[in-house]
């Protein structure tokens, strides 16, 4: 494949992602907003509302945070990968965040200073069900990236000390991380893999209900628990707190258990494109 | 729904209650992390500031790039608690209103009161709608911080939830 065909294929990866909210999270807060019977909380599903109908027909981003890219590269069966073509998925990313006129949100962590356009935060992965090579984008923005939690229980914690942690999580995040929230978890691996999971639950379809069926337990659970805190759109009450909640989960060390929260804002973005 | 025009004297700060609905119509200076930083520094240097604080409003917002023939881009607020270190010596400063999201520490809270301040909360996550909200914008200082520039914005019928008001109660 070469250089300009993936350009332009990121191009429109990063215009849908930016531009066009997930069909999913829009019925998800179609549904709350009718659920709602505070007025203000009606007022505030509206204008969020109002506010995706306006980014997808006058191509403004949805917000301006459009956040460090992270970029999920799932290879599947005969697949040619190599540097390069990473390089190029990359520098496409970045090119496509300038021609758009999203933010430079990417910056030194030290030094700070000017910011810039990136490709952001690759993970590539291997996937035998995959067909061909598909790409997916996550633009994750930091008022809710902020809130990130990890915690290594001990392997005889039990499935309601989990629950309670991410409970804490959610509260910790409250208003600052836009709310209505949608909420990833990842259960075991390591400390640095039950994160990833809980950002890669972010690409599962929120209307869906876990394969898993404990994980399909654990998400009904804390959806009653998390929205019973009555954080509310915007964090001002009085309306629903958190969309969806999605797990996933991985072996882990007899010796461990590791969960990761990772929190999204309404505004969750994904899209996604075969190579 | 209260109507909120510039210049925000002390009557009509006063006249704001936490919870309101407010649509505010008047002029804005947007100023994130660095721009604070760097305010916060010329102050206590004893330099001149780029902006006057005198009555100002302050929004907490760095927005995108400017597409071509927008008044500005995508343009909601940012969390407002990264700013609260800043923020009492700003209001010492003549700082009067702030917009951005979510909660604020006890000494702004304080400080807010102290100064007849108000806090309002903008719909976060709502950069596109904002936009339309925004009549012109002007780059007026620290370009080199690009989308963390201080930005003039004069803006009409801007949707906001006052988060504290000046009796010092807030929201969340």
């Amino acid at each position: 494949m070469t250089k300009s065909v993936i350009f332009k294929k990121m191009d429109e990866l990063v215009a849908r992602s930016a531009f066009e909210l997930r069909a999913d999270v829009r019925v998800a807060l179609e549904k709350a907003a009718r659920a709602s019977t505070d007025a203000r909380a009606k007022n505030t599903f509206k204008l969020i509302l109002e506010n995706a109908a306006i980014a997808r027909k006058d191509r403004l981003a949805i917000c301006q945070d459009t956040g460090l890219p992270v970029v999920f590269v799932e290879v599947g069966k005969n697949a040619k990968v190599d540097a390069a073509l990473i390089s190029a998925i990359e520098d496409g990313i970045a090119a496509a965040y300038k021609k758009h006129s999203l933010r430079a949100s990417t910056v030194d962590p030290l030094k700070r200073g000017s910011s810039f356009y990136s490709g952001g935060i690759t993970h590539v992965e291997f996937d035998e069900s995959v067909r061909g090579i598909r790409v997916s984008i996550l633009p994750k923005g930091f008022g809710s990236e902020n809130k990130s939690m990890l915690k290594m229980f001990n392997p005889t914690a039990s499935i309601s000390d989990i629950e309670d942690f991410v409970v804490e999580a959610v509260k910790k995040a409250g208003p600052e991380s836009c709310p209505p929230f949608v909420i990833g978890i990842g259960i075991g691996g390591t400390s640095d893999h039950a994160l990833l999971l809980a950002k890669k639950a972010f690409l599962s379809d929120i209307s869906k209900t876990n394969a898993d069926k404990q994980l399909a337990t654990i998400e009904k659970s804390l959806f009653k628990k998390l929205n019973a805190l009555n954080i509310g759109p915007m964090g001002y009450g009085g309306g629903t707190s958190v969309l969806a909640v999605k797990a996933l989960k991985s072996p882990t060390h007899i010796a461990g258990l590791p969960v990761g929260v990772n929190i999204s804002c309404h505004a969750l973005r994904s899209a996604s494109v075969v190579l | 729904m209260k109507e909120l025009v510039m210049p925000i004297g002390d009557e009509s700060r006063k006249a704001l209650t936490v919870g309101d609905e407010v649509l505010f119509t008047g002029t804005v200076y947007t100023a994130r992390d660095q721009a604070h930083k760097r305010l916060c520094a010329m102050i206590r240097a004893g330099k001149p500031l780029p902006i006057d604080l005198k009555k100002s409003v302050i929004y907490y917002c760095g927005p995108t790039a400017t597409p071509y023939g927008a008044a500005i881009g995508s343009c909601g607020p940012t969390t407002s608690a990264r700013m609260d270190e800043f923020t009492p010596l700003l209001l010492e400063k003549g700082l009067r209103m702030m917009i951005g999201k979510g909660r604020r520490s006890g000494a702004v809270v304080d400080a807010i009161k102290k100064h007849k301040a108000v806090y309002c909360a903008a719909p976060a996550g709502c950069g596109a709608l904002l936009a339309k909200k925004v009549v012109r914008a002007r780059l007026v200082a620290f370009p080199d911080l690009g989308p963390e520039a201080i930005w003039q914005l004069d803006v009409s019928d801007f949707p906001m939830v006052v988060a504290a008001d000046s009796r010092g109660k807030t929201i969340y």
